[in-house]
C-alpha cells in the first residue's frame, strides 16, 4: 500500500505541472483581461495595474514567477477581490462545498445503492421495472430543474424548509437532495448492472447451494464484488461532489467554492482560476488514490492490476 | 447493541421538525432587532473607496464611510457630512471645508483634515491604479500629479490649514463640485491602518479585512465571508449616531432569481433588482413591493464610424429613426424603461433637452436612398456585437426585424462573453456595438464628455473640434444658464451625427419590504441609511 501510494505520489507530480502550464497558458490566451471593465481604464492607469500585477512581463516570466511563489505555498492574490489572497478564499469557502458534498455524497450512496440492489435483487420484476426508470428522470433532470421544484414543494407550498441560506442544519437538505439525486440515479444503474453480473457467478451459486444465509450471501459475498466498477465511479463523484457546483450554490446561496471557480474565469481572475483549479486537480488525485486503496483492500488481486 | 430503527426514526423527525423553518424570519428579526437584510445581487469586488467602481461596492461603502458632504435622502440636497459648513472663493476656484471636530473613526480617533489629504494623494498616485482617479482632476495640479508628470503632491491644490480646516483649490470652476464630493472617491481613509498594512499604494493590502478595517461611516465592519455575509453594526463613534436607527445591517450577495425568491420569503427587506419575468406579477400582486426609479444611464448603440456604410450620418440618422423605441419599451422590455431621443437622461442635473429625433420610418427611407441605398438595396450586411445576455439578445431581434421591415436591411447578431465582448470594444473591432452608460455624478458633462475627442471610453472613431469647442466652453462657464446652453448645442450636433444611437433610458426595479421606511428615490441611487428604520407591521 505505502509503496502504491509514494509511487502515485510521484506521478503527480508531471500531471500537475501540466496542468499549471495548460491553465496558465489557455487564460493567457482568452480574449480580455482581469482589469478590463466597461468604463475604461485609462491606458497610464491600466500600465501601472498590470506593472503591479507583473501582467506586464513576457510570459516565460509571469510563468517561472507563478511556480516559484507555488512551491512557496503561494497562490497569489485575487485580481477582482482586491485584499484577498486566493488561500483565504479556498479556505474560507471548501470547507463549505466539502460539507454539502458530503451530504449530497451520502444522499446519493442512500438512495442509490438501495435502489440498485433492489432492482437486481428483482431483475425483471416490477419493482425492477419501476426503478429503473425513476433512476433515468434523476439522470436526465438537470440540478437547475430539480432544485427549483423542490422548492416550489418543501419551502414554497409547504413552508417546511428555508428558500436559501446556509445557516440553520435543514439549510443542508434541499441542496444536498437536488447534488445527490443526480448521482444516485448513476450508483443505482451502475450497481444493478454489476450486482446482476456477480449474481450469475460460479461461487455465488455456490454460497447458495451450500445453505449459505440469503442476506450473508448478497450482503457479504455478492454486493462486495459488486461494488468494484461502482467505486471506479465513486472517487471522481466524490471529487466533483466536494468540489462544489456553481448552480446549486446560485439557487441555494450557498457560500461554496464552486462559484469562485466559474465566475473566476469569466472575470479572468488568473491567480483565482488558477489555484482552484490546481486544489481541483490534488482533489481528484487524491480521491482516485484513496479508491485504488480501497479496492486493493477489498479485493488484493487488483494489486497487480 | 442492537439498532432500533424506530427509535431512530423519530429521533430524525424530530431533529429535522426542530431544526425546519425559522420560526422567526429575517425581516421579523430585522423589525425587532432593527437590522436590515439588503440584497446586493453580486458579491462586492471591494470596499476600498480608492478602488471600488460599481454601484454594488457603493451601497456597501455608502454604510462604512462618509465625506465632506451627503446627500439628504429625501430632498436630494447637498448636506453637511464630515464638513459642517463651507465657503467658495468669489471666482468659484477654492473651497474651504470645516470639519465636524466630533467625527470620528470607528476605533475612536478623530477625523482630520490631512486625513482628507493623505485619501487624495492616495488615490492619485499613479502606483495605486485607482480606476477614477480622474474623478478628482477638478483639483488643481491633480491630473499633473497622476498621469506623473510631477511627483510633487504638494503641487496639488490640497491642503489641510489645520486639524479641522481642509482648503481646495480647483482647476476651473466646477459648478457641480459639491455633488462630486459624494462619490467614493473623495472619501477619507484611515492613514494608520493603511500603513500599518503595507505601503499606501499597496493594492493587496489587507486593510479591508473585517480585523483590520477602520472607517468614519455610521457603522462599521463587523465581518465579511465571500459569497455569504458582510455585515456591519452601528459605529459607536460616529458623529451622528443618535440620529441612525439602524443597529445593524447584512449585505447577502444573492444572485438575482434567488435574491426575488428571498424576498417573498421574508428573507430580505430589499433587493438590488428585479427580475423582468416577474415585474407584470408584483405590479399586478404586489404594487407597493416594488419600486420603479428612474436612473441616471442610458442604453445605446456605438456606430463605428470608420466602417463604410456607417460611416455616413445619413446613415446612422436612417437607421435611428427607423426603431420604435415605445414598441421596444413597452412590449419588450417592459420594465419602465423611457424611450431615449437624445443622449442625455431627462432632468440629469437640472439639464433637459426636448427630443432631437423620432420615430419615422419615412423620413429613415428617405435618407437611406439618399445615401444611395433606395429601399436597402446594394446595403451591405453588417453585424451588431453585444455581450451575452438574453435581455440585450431580445431588443436585437427586435431592432434587426424592424430594419428589415422598414429599410430592408440585413445585419447579422453576434454575441461575446464578457470580457471578450471588452476586448473587441477595446480593439475598435466591430461595426455596431451594444453600450450603456451610467453616470458618476449628476451633470450633463458625464454624458457628454464621452464623445469628446480624446476621451477612451469612446470608441466610435467618431470625432469634431466643434463639440469639442462646446464641451470645452461649458466646462469653463461660470453662468448656469450660459452652461447649459453649450450642453444643449452640443448635445443636438451629436444627435444630428448620430455616432451612439440612444435606445432608451434605464430605470432602477428593486422590491421593498413596506416596513422598511426612509427609502427616497435618487437618481443615482444614493440611499444614506442614516435615514432607514424598520417598523413593526
Amino acid at each position: 500500500m505505502l509503496s502504491i501510494s509514494l509511487r502515485r505520489i510521484v506521478q503527480a507530480i508531471p500531471t500537475l505541472c501540466f496542468i499549471a502550464t495548460a491553465t496558465f497558458l489557455l487564460l493567457r490566451l482568452a480574449p480580455g483581461g482581469p482589469f478590463d471593465q466597461e468604463k475604461a481604464l485609462a491606458p497610464e492607469v491600466k500600465a501601472q495595474v498590470e506593472a503591479f500585477y507583473g501582467l506586464d512581463q513576457p510570459l516565460w516570466q509571469q510563468y517561472l514567477h507563478y511556480l516559484g511563489n507555488l512551491l512557496q505555498g503561494e497562490l497569489g492574490p485575487s485580481y477582482k477581490y482586491a485584499g484577498w489572497q486566493v488561500e483565504r478564499i479556498i479556505g474560507q469557502s471548501f470547507p463549505v462545498s466539502l460539507e454539502l458534498g458530503c451530504w449530497a455524497f451520502l444522499v446519493a450512496l442512500a438512495i442509490g445503492l438501495p435502489i440498485g440492489i433492489a432492482a437486481a435483487l428483482k431483475n425483471g420484476r416490477i419493482l425492477d421495472q419501476l426503478l429503473m426508470p425513476t433512476s433515468a428522470l434523476g439522470i436526465c433532470l438537470p440540478p437547475f430543474v430539480l432544485g427549483p421544484v423542490l422548492l416550489l414543494i418543501f419551502s414554497s407550498a409547504c413552508g417546511w424548509l428555508n428558500p436559501l441560506g446556509w445557516h440553520s442544519a435543514s439549510d443542508r437538505i434541499l441542496p444536498a437532495l437536488t447534488m445527490g439525486t443526480f448521482y444516485a440515479a448513476f450508483i443505482a444503474r451502475l450497481m444493478r448492472a454489476s450486482l446482476l453480473e456477480v449474481l450469475q457467478q460460479n461461487y455465488i451459486t455456490s454460497a447458495r447451494a451450500k445453505g449459505l444465509n440469503p442476506a450473508r450471501v448478497i450482503g457479504l459475498h455478492a454486493v462486495r464484488n459488486a461494488l468494484h466498477p461502482v467505486l471506479a465511479y465513486l472517487g471522481p463523484t466524490l471529487a466533483g461532489l466536494i468540489t462544489g457546483s456553481f448552480v446549486i450554490e446560485s439557487i441555494f446561496f450557498v457560500p461554496g467554492l464552486g462559484q469562485f471557480f466559474v465566475q473566476a474565469a469569466f472575470n479572468r481572475d488568473y491567480t483565482l482560476v488558477m489555484g482552484t483549479v490546481l486544489f481541483y486537480a490534488v482533489l481528484i488525485l487524491c480521491f482516485n488514490l484513496l479508491v485504488d486503496l480501497i479496492q486493493i483492500w477489498l479485493n488484493p488481486r487488483s494489486r497487480d492490476a | 447493541m442492537r439498532f432500533h430503527l424506530r427509535e431512530f426514526v423519530t429521533a430524525l423527525l424530530w431533529l429535522t421538525c426542530t431544526s425546519c423553518s425559522e420560526f422567526e424570519t429575517n425581516v421579523e428579526r430585522g423589525a425587532r432587532t432593527q437590522t436590515l437584510y439588503y440584497g446586493l445581487g453580486t458579491e462586492p469586488a471591494t470596499i476600498d473607496p480608492h478602488l471600488a467602481t460599481g454601484l454594488t461596492e457603493f451601497n456597501v461603502m455608502l454604510a462604512l464611510f462618509e465625506g465632506l458632504v451627503n446627500i439628504d435622502a429625501k430632498t436630494g440636497t447637498i448636506v453637511p457630512g464630515v464638513a459642517t459648513s463651507w465657503q467658495q472663493s468669489k471666482n468659484g476656484l477654492r473651497y474651504t471645508f470645516h470639519l465636524n471636530p466630533a467625527a470620528r473613526w470607528s476605533n475612536g480617533d478623530p477625523v482630520r483634515a490631512e486625513d482628507f489629504c493623505f485619501a487624495y494623494q492616495r488615490i492619485l498616485s499613479p502606483q495605486l491604479g485607482a480606476p477614477y482617479a480622474y474623478m478628482l482632476y477638478p483639483i488643481r495640479g491633480a491630473k499633473a500629479f497622476h498621469t506623473g508628470k510631477t511627483n510633487q503632491f504638494h503641487t496639488v491644490g490640497v491642503q489641510a490649514i489645520n486639524a479641522q480646516t481642509l482648503e481646495i483649490e480647483l482647476e476651473q470652476a466646477t459648478p457641480y463640485f459639491l455633488s462630486l464630493l459624494t462619490h467614493n472617491t473623495w472619501w477619507p481613509v484611515h492613514p494608520q491602518t493603511i500603513l500599518a498594512h503595507g505601503r499606501s499604494t499597496d493594492r493587496l493590502a489587507p486593510w479591508t479585512q473585517p480585523e483590520n478595517f477602520v472607517g468614519n461611516g455610521p457603522f462599521r465592519l463587523q465581518a465579511w465571508r465571500l459569497k455569504h455575509r458582510l455585515s456591519v453594526d452601528k459605529n459607536p463613534y460616529y458623529h451622528g449616531r443618535d440620529s441612525v436607527k439602524l443597529n445593524g445591517i447584512h449585505f447577502l450577495p444573492i444572485e438575482q432569481n434567488a435574491e426575488e425568491r428571498a424576498f417573498r420569503a421574508d428573507y430580505l427587506h430589499l433587493t438590488s433588482s428585479v427580475p423582468i419575468h416577474r415585474i407584470d406579477w408584483y405590479r399586478k400582486h404586489l404594487p407597493d413591493h416594488m419600486r420603479t426609479e428612474p436612473a441616471l444611464g442610458v442604453y445605446y448603440y456605438v456606430f463605428n464610424t470608420a466602417k463604410p456604410p456607417l460611416d455616413d450620418p445619413r446613415v446612422r440618422r436612417a437607421l435611428a429613426y427607423a426603431i420604435d423605441r415605445e414598441a421596444l419599451t413597452q412590449h419588450i422590455l417592459k420594465a419602465g424603461q423611457v424611450p431615449a431621443y437624445h443622449f442625455t437622461p431627462p432632468n440629469t442635473g437640472a439639464y433637459s433637452i426636448a427630443a432631437q429625433f423620432q420615430y419615422d420610418p419615412e423620413r429613415a427611407r428617405r435618407l437611406l436612398a439618399e445615401a444611395g441605398y433606395p429601399q436597402g438595396q446594394g446595403f451591405p450586411e453588417f453585424e451588431l456585437t453585444y455581450n451575452t445576455s438574453e435581455a440585450h439578445r431580445t431588443l436585437a431581434v427586435a431592432i434587426q426585424q424592424m430594419w428589415h421591415k422598414e429599410l430592408g436591411i440585413q445585419i447579422r447578431l453576434y454575441n461575446q462573453e464578457w470580457k471578450a465582448y471588452l476586448a473587441t470594444r477595446q480593439a475598435k473591432d466591430f461595426e455596431l456595438l451594444r453600450a450603456a452608460w451610467f453616470g458618476d455624478y449628476n451633470d450633463p458633462y458625464t454624458f457628454l464628455s464621452l464623445a469628446e475627442s480624446d476621451n477612451g471610453n469612446n470608441p466610435s472613431n467618431w470625432s469634431d473640434p466643434r463639440y469639442d469647442q462646446w464641451m470645452d466652453l461649458a466646462a469653463k462657464t461660470l453662468d448656469p444658464a450660459e452652461r447649459l446652453s453649450y450642453f444643449q448645442r452640443a448635445e443636438s450636433y451629436l444627435m444630428e451625427e448620430m455616432p451612439f444611437m440612444p435606445l432608451y433610458f434605464y430605470v432602477t426595479n428593486r422590491l421593498i419590504h413596506p416596513s422598511l421606511e426612509g427609502w427616497y428615490p435618487h437618481i443615482l441611487d444614493y440611499h444614506p441609511y442614516q435615514s432607514l428604520s424598520i417598523k413593526q407591521l
